[in-house]
């Protein structure tokens, strides 16, 4: 379990991370979504040790990231937004010298180099000089690296980043198989990839944590309301009659149709969102009307999230 | 560390730099040994030593240049940050890395005098002595370019830096010569130095007032060392920078002294810059 408590990250004038408190549980996929520039790297730097919080703690179960860091560390597999490999050496060499830093017995580094190789599917290009591979194998062989010493917690920052679509589903296919094992927490500002991966998602703007749930509860919580549209063959009057004898509806636009018909959007509350569609054309055909068309939407994730990091900025001006 | 020193010292055999500075070494050793032993029948190794410790003003860059600006720049620090790593480890590391790669070269080099000695009579004493005493200045100009390389990104620059900051080092003791001997002179010159000091304190903190305090503090207690005992100021400065060059220490051993002050000074050199190394690389942390 990490836990972060109000952490403040100040470069000069510039607030990067500003009062940031969270929890993460074991076992999950957690995903940091923000736009460029929210403070996701700073915030992941700080969790890894690399970087000094201006205040603020991290701990690790219970251990302190700078107090006890060899200990800490330990506990923490990371790959930093760019990959740290040295282009000169092959990934089994450099698997090698990570795996004594992080002080796996010797007996086992081999094993577990041939593990990680197995796992994140470079096998194959072990023994070719780093700088000779593809980005794709660059980011696997960093994806490597941090599953290294098995550690409970990986962190991931933009792990697809620059990838060819075929890479970034396999990598993404990846990291949920080590979700089955580790923590993961990784960073984006594309939103359906978190939405695809991520179990747990917390939304960073400007330094602050906005949101933090799962994305369902996170559509529920902020969708508010469902807006239905149909078109029915009764006119005007009796449309509106019907619809305003659903308790489910909250607001009603009717316009006329030109074959007589009209033109419904409706807006019902977010408890009906389920029954909405359904209570609609039965009042409608209860009464002898035909219900021609139907959508509904919901607010989608993409939305809550304009709204929560742009609502931010607005407040930031005034 | 054992992982850093292992690391480091493959990759100075699979990279080039291990194997031009070795070859620089053994080059003019032999070019030395040839022109001084041989061709002039001079029975002192000693000479050798003293004659191609200007190679070191070349060659330490080559080895230190990448050490700690190349981990910045291809951002493999943020790998060394995040291992369970402190960087008093990293740095001790690749630095034990960096006094093998000088030692392989010198034990070739420690095998000249017993052959010499098969032709002639050699002071095997003096040339064993000067050898080690030549192993600690190396090893000392080896942990300037330490940190030297840990101030920038750039492997060119770290080299150029480095190379300046030797040559300096390697005229310090005849450019020391002429400067003034007055006490006022030195004064004027210690003034100077503690508002770089104060200069430089501040362009690290941003703080301006602990700036302030140690120019004023400090240039207060030299003006109070100058007005009460100005007669030991008199050739102060220059005295000082002969001592502090790197390689004058170095002729003391060439002369046939095993000077133990020398060696106390080559290791505290090593220390201090080692110390700041680490404090450089951990400063990137906090920035």
């Amino acid at each position: 379990m990490i836990e972060v408590k109000h952490l403040t990250k100040r470069y000069g004038e510039h607030l990067a991370v500003d009062d940031l408190s969270f929890t993460i549980e074991d076992g999950q996929i957690y995903g940091f979504l923000g736009p460029n520039g929210a403070g996701k790297s700073t915030t992941m730097n700080i969790m890894t040790g690399c970087l000094a919080a201006t205040s603020g703690d991290v701990t690790i179960d219970g251990l302190d990231i700078f107090e006890d860091a060899a200990q800490a560390k330990r506990l923490i597999g990371y790959l930093p937004e760019q990959p740290p490999l040295y282009p000169d050496r092959t990934p089994r060499e450099y698997l090698r010298f990570v795996a004594e830093a992080k002080r796996v017995p010797p007996s086992e580094i081999r094993g577990q180099i041939d593990r990680v190789l197995d796992i994140t599917q470079t096998a194959g290009v072990a023994d070719r000089l780093i700088k000779n591979l593809s980005k794709g194998y660059r980011q696997r062989v960093g994806i490597a690296q941090a599953l290294l010493g098995s550690p409970r917690v990986i962190i991931l920052d933009e792990p697809t980043v620059g990838l060819d679509p075929k890479q970034i589903v396999e990598i993404r296919d990846l990291i949920k198989d080590l979700g089955r094992e580790h923590t993961v927490i990784l960073s984006s500002h594309i939103l359906s990839e978190v939405q695809a991966i991520c179990t747990t998602i917390l939304i960073i703007s400007e330094g602050r944590l906005v949101a933090c749930d799962t994305a369902e509860n996170l559509e529920k919580l902020f969708a508010g309301s469902v807006s239905v549209e149909l078109d029915v063959d009764a006119d005007e009057e009796e449309a509106g009659r019907i619809v305003s004898s659903l308790p489910a509806v909250s607001k009603s636009e009717i316009s006329k149709r030109p074959d007589g018909g009209s033109h419904l959007r409706l807006e019902a509350g977010s408890e009906y969102s389920d029954s909405v569609c359904r209570e609609l054309s039965l009042a409608f055909a209860g009464s002898g009307h035909a219900v021609l068309q139907m959508t509904t939407s919901k607010a989608s994730l993409e939305d809550i999230f304009i709204e929560l990091t742009g609502s931010e900025k607005e407040a930031d001006k005034t | 560390m054992r992982a850093v020193f292992r690391h480091e010292l493959s990759s100075y055999f699979t990279g080039l730099s291990g194997y031009v500075f070795g070859a620089f070494l053994l080059l003019f050793a032999g070019i030395y040994t040839m022109a001084y032993n041989i061709k002039n029948a001079l029975s002192n190794f000693e000479y050798v030593l003293s004659g191609m410790s200007f190679i070191f003003l070349i060659i330490v860059p080559i080895l230190t240049m990448r050490v700690l600006a190349e981990e910045k720049r291809q951002k493999t620090d943020q790998l060394l940050y995040s291992l369970p790593l402190t960087m008093t480890q990293v740095v001790m590391g690749k630095y034990a890395a960096m006094l093998v790669m000088l030692l392989v070269p010198l034990a070739i080099i420690s095998i000249y005098p017993l052959i010499l000695s098969v032709y002639g009579n050699v002071n095997l004493a003096a040339a064993y002595g000067a050898l080690t005493g030549f192993f600690f200045l190396g090893a000392a100009l080896l942990a300037v370019g330490t940190f030297v390389s840990s101030l920038t990104e750039s492997q060119a620059v770290a080299a150029g830096l480095c190379f300046v900051v030797l040559l300096v080092n390697y005229f310090l003791s005849s450019l020391a010569s002429f400067l003034s001997t007055t006490a006022f002179a030195s004064f004027a010159a210690f003034a100077v130095c503690i508002a770089l000091l104060a200069l430089i304190f501040w362009r690290m903190t941003k703080s301006g007032f602990g700036a302030s305090v140690i120019f004023i503090a400090l240039e207060a207690v030299l003006f109070a060392l100058y007005t009460f005992r100005k007669d030991s100021f008199g050739g102060l400065f220059p005295t000082l920078l002969q001592r502090l060059s790197l390689f004058a220490r170095f002729e003391q051993f060439v002369n046939g002294v095993f000077d133990i002050t020398a060696i106390v000074f080559y290791i505290s050199v090593i220390g201090v810059f080692l110390f700041i190394s680490v404090q450089s690389m951990e400063k990137r942390r906090w920035s």
